[in-house]
């Protein structure tokens, strides 16, 4: 490698490591350390046609090691369904015009459809591959879902 | 609408009335013999039972309806890898009310989703089969005279055994039930149901091996069967296979009014001499079994 590329290389690695500020969109906090890619997938943010950073294993001083995801989006783009099915402790903060606007609350959803698949092999859902996966509330307290139709509990994801 | 996918989907209230309408069958069967005059049954069963497909075409019949259908999956278009949500459109079209069975867990619920037609859950894999504990139910309030204050026994496979689960689920609803699980160590109700059915709901229970230690204070004894393949090895089901055997030498020990229930088959786990005693029901459950579908039939198609 000549020296150029390795001037050039530095630069990239600091570049990508000094994720700045966002203008519109909004932020992941306080995901649980590890979790950020597959929350990356199933809020099919690589379907998106803008900026996400995510940073893993951030210090904190509330869990130790934390994710955070950052996305120059609007925020009606994303599911929050999901997000609260997956964790609804995450923070989601609203930035607009480089400032958090809104601090939005994450419920547990009634109910989740095509997220995850029941993996009961008894299941009807294993021979009828047109059906939706939906999985309900069952146990606010335990966060307990079940499949709708066979009744399996969910596995965590 | 209504489709019956568990016992659950009826409150206590609206069971009354269908154990009343059925109290009303058994009491004067030719009221009822035409009133399904016209109306068909379809018995939709991907998987062979004898018992529960025949409960449901006699119901019918006794009702004056006809009935058709297919009884394995192998004589019907599932074969030819038709979906149960195309087979209940086209079922909607010849009959007016369907009981399925289908050995995958959610089949009649998903074919309640796409039906014209009343679907009523009979069997679906180890999840649900509601009209066993209708029948249930109905034995024990027709012959106890009541549902609720009573201490109940329920013996054998507690682990695996769906009407078990399903019979404690439908009892808690009732006030002053007490429950005493019999069954080995392997075969012990599930943590699910000792947690999230029973202390959650404060339910009374106790869990004892031998049957002859508890039988004394049962005002119904629920036997199940004791699967030699569900053991570990065949020296524990040697050991222990008789404890779960029911034959009147145990019979003696029980109270004089206590009732004995069996879904069936019975295989050996009741011995034959029991059924000549006055409180051994098996055979009279079969008979509910029917007088219930009836209920059901006419409560579904609202002809009650």
């Amino acid at each position: 490698m000549t020296d150029v590329n390795k001037t050039l290389d530095r630069k990239e690695v600091i570049y990508m490591l000094n994720v700045g500020k966002i203008e519109e969109g909004f932020v992941l906090d306080h995901i649980k350390a590890g979790k950020s890619l597959s929350i990356y997938h199933h809020l099919q943010l690589d379907k998106l046609d803008c900026t996400v950073a995510i940073i893993k294993n951030a210090k904190s001083g509330l869990m130790g090691k934390k994710d955070i995801l950052k996305v120059e989006c609007d925020i009606d783009k994303l599911n929050l369904d999901i997000l609260g099915f997956i964790d609804h402790t995450i923070t989601v903060n609203v930035i607009k015009n480089g400032e958090i606007v809104e601090k939005r609350k994450l419920e547990l959803p009634k109910e989740i459809k095509n997220v995850i698949k029941c993996k009961n092999p008894r299941c009807i859902t294993s021979i009828e591959q047109e059906l939706p996966h939906i999985f309900v509330l069952t146990d606010t307290e335990k966060e307990i879902y079940r499949c709708k139709y066979c009744e399996e509990k969910c596995a965590e994801i | 609408m209504k489709h019956v996918m568990s016992p659950l989907d009826f409150t206590t209230e609206e069971l009354d009335k269908l154990f009343d309408l059925a109290g009303d069958i058994e009491r004067h069967p030719d009221k009822y013999a035409h009133i399904c005059d016209g109306k068909k049954l379809a018995t939709c069963f991907y998987e062979p039972s004898t018992r529960t497909r025949l409960s449901f075409e006699a119901a019918m019949m006794n009702l004056g309806g006809k009935v058709l259908g297919f009884s394995d999956a192998a004589s019907s278009s599932a074969s030819k890898g038709e979906s149960v949500s195309d087979t209940i459109r086209m079922i909607s079209c010849y009959a007016d009310i369907c009981a399925m069975r289908h050995p995958k867990e959610g089949a009649p619920m998903v074919a309640s989703t796409k039906s014209r037609i009343p679907v009523i859950n009979a069997g679906d894999g180890g999840h649900q089969h509601p009209t066993q504990t209708l029948t249930d139910l109905l034995t024990i309030r027709s012959l106890k005279g009541r549902l609720g204050s009573f201490t109940i026994g329920l013996c054998g496979d507690l682990k695996f055994g769906r009407t078990v689960h399903s019979l404690i689920n439908a009892l808690i609803r009732y006030s002053n039930v007490k429950f005493v699980f019999i069954s080995p160590v392997e075969l012990k109700i599930p943590d699910y149901i000792r947690e999230d059915v029973l202390r959650k709901n404060n339910i009374p229970f106790q869990e004892v091996i031998r049957l002859e230690d508890s039988i004394a204070d049962l005002d119904l004894l629920y036997m199940t069967r004791v699967q030699r393949e569900r053991f570990f090895n065949e020296e524990d089901y040697v050991r222990l296979k008789d404890f779960y055997i029911l034959d009147k030498e145990k019979m003696s020990l029980a109270r004089p009014d206590m009732l004995v229930l069996h879904p069936l088959p019975r295989v050996n786990e009741i011995s034959v001499e029991v059924d000549d005693d006055p409180r051994a029901v098996y055979f009279k459950q079969v008979q509910y079994g029917v007088y219930v579908r009836m209920a059901l039939i006419l409560t579904l198609l609202e002809l009650a």
